[in-house]
């Protein structure tokens, strides 16, 4: 069973993740965007851990993660706040109020906070977005964490390929293949800091 | 809620209108434009959301909600938005229900849905109309 303490070190895990990688991040975003999907990313979650850090230690998982997503709506500004905003929001709701979630209740409340991005964003897997990691990634969920963090990495690079067809990115047409796209590049920091906070290596 | 749905009874309150857009000079002179061209009767309430909270180009949620309370008189806002991140945003908002009772995103062209949900509030219009005519606007070719 998972509780509120493992979701503040899944946040934690993704701060420093997008930390590491902010620059990288950022470079990706370059030629295909506005060259700001890591600093934008690196202000939401450093904004989520004080928020966290502020937050009643009593909070249910659920509660956790709907401030996470809360947070980053309000401090992120650009397209990737109100899309991880809503992913983690509708995870959040979807865990409901108890205190421990098994990792069967966990897989399914991310696959409805999947489902509200596609939803929100309009897109659908091959348009090169977070999808393309975030579907794939949360699937795997069913076979292990590990699995999760490599398919959703598997993910990100088969966007390089793709052609945009939404966001900034989709104004630039053909031009936007042989890209990686940095939203499905920091979607998979978000299940690969999960793989390390469920799976720790010296627990295998 | 959707763009199309009425606001919550209100008798004869104008329906509030909010422009979001990824920069705050944008959203104020847009305002500017559409107060100016529905002038000459009463005015619906109109209020700009553009920017980020620090003052750079972005969308800022606290921005859009507070835009949102201050033109709400009871008769529904309707909200429209330029780019990325102000539609998903306002979309995050409603799908949150964060936005007050009656609030819609209009789907509609920035400028000319401004300026014709503006006219058509001021005019007494509800929600449903001021969204209709905003729609509209996307009929009228330029080339």
């Amino acid at each position: 069973m998972r509780d509120a303490d493992f979701f503040r070190h899944w946040m934690a895990a993704v701060a420093a993740s997008v930390e590491r990688e902010a620059d990288r991040l950022t470079e990706l975003d370059s030629p295909i965007g506005d060259a700001d999907h890591g600093s934008n990313l690196l202000r939401g979650f450093t904004a989520v851990v004080a928020a966290l850090g502020a937050q009643p230690p009593t909070a249910a998982p659920g509660e956790v993660l709907q401030l996470a997503g809360r947070t980053l709506i309000s401090t992120v500004g650009g397209a990737s706040g109100p899309l991880y905003g809503t992913l983690l929001r509708r995870t959040g709701k979807a865990l409901g109020e108890s205190d421990e979630v098994s990792d069967a209740e966990l897989r399914a409340a991310l696959a409805a906070g999947v489902d509200a991005v596609a939803q929100l964003g309009g897109a659908a897997p091959g348009d090169k977005t977070m999808l393309d990691a975030l579907e794939p990634g949360v699937a795997a969920l069913g076979t292990s964490y590990r699995a999760a963090r490599v398919a959703a990495e598997n993910g990100a690079l088969a966007t390089v390929p793709m052609r945009a067809r939404k966001g900034r990115a989709s104004y630039l047409g053909e031009r936007s293949i042989g890209h990686q796209d940095p939203g499905a590049t920091s979607s998979a920091l978000l299940l690969g800091a999960l793989a390390d906070v469920a799976e720790p290596e010296g627990a295998r | 809620m959707t763009a199309g749905q009425e606001g919550p009874d209100s008798g004869n309150a104008l329906v509030g209108i909010v422009l979001v857009s990824h920069s705050a000079p944008v959203a104020e002179s847009v305002a500017e434009l559409a107060r100016e061209l529905a002038a000459g009767g009463p005015v619906a309430p109109v209020a700009a959301a553009g920017g980020t909270a620090l003052g750079g180009l972005g969308t800022s949620s606290e921005r859009i909600v507070a835009a949102a309370r201050e033109v709400d008189r009871g008769a529904g806002v309707a909200l429209l938005a330029d780019l990325g991140s102000s539609v998903l945003t306002v979309k995050a908002l409603l799908m949150e229900d964060e936005l007050p009772p009656g609030s819609a995103l209009l789907d509609a062209p920035f400028v000319e849905g401004a300026v014709a949900a503006v006219v058509t509030a001021s005019a007494g219009a509800p929600l449903a109309a001021v969204a209709a005519a905003a729609a509209e606007a996307y009929a009228y070719r330029k080339a």
